[in-house]
């Protein structure tokens, strides 16, 4: 492949530098050094995503695949015991139920309901988790001080301790937020931790030569660099928020009722079909949640960093 | 901006290491009794096996690390260091990161602008300003780093193996801007390598360094006046130069 054909045909410089060899790379340098090209190629070549995103049938073909093939076991499943559909009703039916004018509209706002507790939830979550690692990031003796609470929070039985927060709290909104927050917590303050804490020895120099207070590192190198992290976290924490919320929801019904008491309600009068579309449709929320922090993630450092 | 703060109008000396020594708390010697001065117009470069305890040289000269005994001065305030690897901030381009170190000093952003263009254009990256670290070549981002270090207008520059990292040809290139860019701004330079022609070819003067304690065992002149031709590389003159800084950092590093 000759240099000139690669710049001439205006691609994107960095991948044309990609797919050199080491001697054209060489080659290229060199003339950027003599100076002839630079300018002219840098203004002819515009600067492009650097990945191309496959769409269409590469992208969705497979989850549709995996799907059809869980709907197809469904089906194979009720034919063992037909008696017993009651315990396992064949999908159609259980689909059938977001159309029900009857039971639907009960569904769709029992699931806003318990979105509106988990992105509170969530964004609570959030603010913490980072103002908590921040302060962990400050210095080594407040890390010390405050991570073992984070692990805590981890691994603390929170089913036991969840009718008490509804004795301190009160069984609605608020206890369900806190119960949400409790669950969401952790993934935020690990993952912005441990992004704060990624930046190389030789870059924090950089900014210390130049006797930059630590106000600035942060701001200007330290949170910057844990975006990625923190972007990732999110995507956790919002999946972990929503269990908490429906969590609360079991618990506490007093207010406004969530998908969770709903679920529970249908669970003791054994109705299977509205039972198994509210955990489905509670399920594609938490997808939902997860697919909207990974394009905000992109949206935010994909341009330098490849979000997975 | 600020001239020298302390150093008197005679002189010329602009870092000075006398018997420097630098001691871990485990009680390792880093530096042993070093020796060092490097005045404008100077390109000195400390050349050593790795490990030898050269780059600590620059730390110290830095203020990144403290000597335990000895008296280390620097005398001005526009001290310029590259380091090993590039360093640029991933989510800033080009620009944004040649402007990072003019943005610390709270310069305003005209004037940031200003110093980060003028230093673009020095180091020949013209036309690349808004690409991102990751779309430029290894050769491409040691260009940016340089170019930042530049907008200090630094009397005094330090570098760290800057070229280490890169391919032969690439690091001529580098070497052969680096010197234009040497006579053009007349800044001091100290360089650490472990490269003996690179050391030869750049250099004023060439410090040969050897490890465990990191010490200086010998120094050469360096008599090629600058600039420099490129192909006095392929000189004799050059060849035997890079042959005695060769044996001498044989002979201190078996001994």
């Amino acid at each position: 492949m000759s240099i000139e054909r690669v710049t001439d045909e205006g691609m994107d410089t960095a991948e044309a530098i990609d797919d050199l060899t080491g001697d054209e790379r060489q080659a290229l340098e060199h003339r950027e050094t003599v100076q002839e090209i630079a300018p002219a190629t840098a203004a002819a070549v515009p600067l492009k995503r650097r990945r191309s995103r496959g769409g269409g049938i590469a992208n969705w073909g497979p989850p549709i695949a995996v799907a059809i093939l869980i709907v197809g076991l469904w089906y194979l499943v009720g034919l063992i015991d037909p008696s017993k559909s009651f315990l396992l009703p064949p999908p159609h039916e259980v689909f059938a139920v977001y159309l029900d004018p009857k039971i639907a509209p009960d569904i769709y706002e029992a699931l806003w309901n318990t979105a509106v507790v988990a992105l509170t939830g969530l964004a609570i979550a959030i603010v913490v988790g980072i103002v908590w690692a921040v302060a962990m990031n400050q210095a080594k003796w407040v890390e010390r001080s405050l991570y073992p609470y984070a692990v805590i929070l981890q691994t603390i039985p929170i089913l036991a301790l969840v009718p008490l927060i509804g004795f301190w709290f009160g069984f609605d909104f608020t206890a369900r937020v806190i119960v949400a927050v409790l669950i969401g917590l952790f993934p935020m303050v690990s993952n912005t931790l441990f992004g704060l804490q990624s930046v190389d020895a030789s870059q924090r120099e950089l900014f210390k030569l130049q006797q930059a207070s630590p106000w600035i590192m942060l701001k200007k190198l330290q949170f910057p660099a844990a975006l990625p992290a923190i972007f990732a976290g999110m995507r956790i924490s919002a999946g972990l928020a929503l269990v908490g919320a429906i969590v609360g929801d079991f618990f506490f019904q007093r207010g406004t009722p969530g998908i969770g008491a709903l679920i529970s309600k249908y669970q003791s009068r054994l109705n299977a079909e509205p039972l198994f579309a509210s955990i489905i449709l509670a399920s594609l929320f938490g997808v939902v949640v997860f697919w909207f922090f990974g394009w905000l993630g992109k949206r935010v450092v994909g341009k330098w960093y490849d979000f997975a | 901006m600020a001239m020298t703060d302390s150093a008197p109008a005679t002189t010329s000396t602009l870092l000075d290491f006398q018997n420097v020594q630098l001691t871990y708390p485990n009680g390792t010697i880093a530096l042993s009794g070093v020796d060092l001065t490097v005045r404008r117009g100077e390109f000195v470069t400390v050349v050593g096996p790795s490990g030898c305890g050269k780059s600590t040289l620059l730390r110290i000269a830095s203020g990144l690390e403290v000597s335990s005994e000895g008296i280390s001065t620097v005398n001005t305030k526009r001290v310029g260091y590259v380091f090993q690897d590039a360093t640029l901030l991933p989510w800033r381009n080009v620009r944004a990161n040649v402007e990072l170190l003019a943005e610390l000093q709270w310069d305003t952003q005209a004037v940031r602008r200003e110093k980060a263009q003028k230093a673009i254009d020095l180091v020949g990256l013209t036309g690349f300003e808004k690409h991102l670290p990751r779309q430029l070549s290894g050769g491409m981002r040691m260009r940016t780093s340089l170019a930042r270090s530049l907008t200090l207008d630094p009397e005094l520059f330090l570098f760290d193996e800057p070229f280490g990292a890169l391919d032969e040809i690439t690091r001529e290139y580098l070497n052969d801007e680096l010197l234009k860019l040497f006579v053009e701004q007349q800044f001091a330079g100290l360089f650490i390598t472990h490269s003996v022609s690179e050391a030869v070819y750049l250099s004023t003067k060439v410090m040969v360094m050897s490890g465990r304690p990191g010490r200086i065992v010998d120094t050469f002149d360096v008599p090629f006046p600058m600039p420099r031709d490129p192909d006095i590389r392929y000189t004799g003159e050059f060849a035997a130069l890079v042959g005695e800084v060769s044996h001498a950092l044989r002979e201190g590093h078996g001994a």
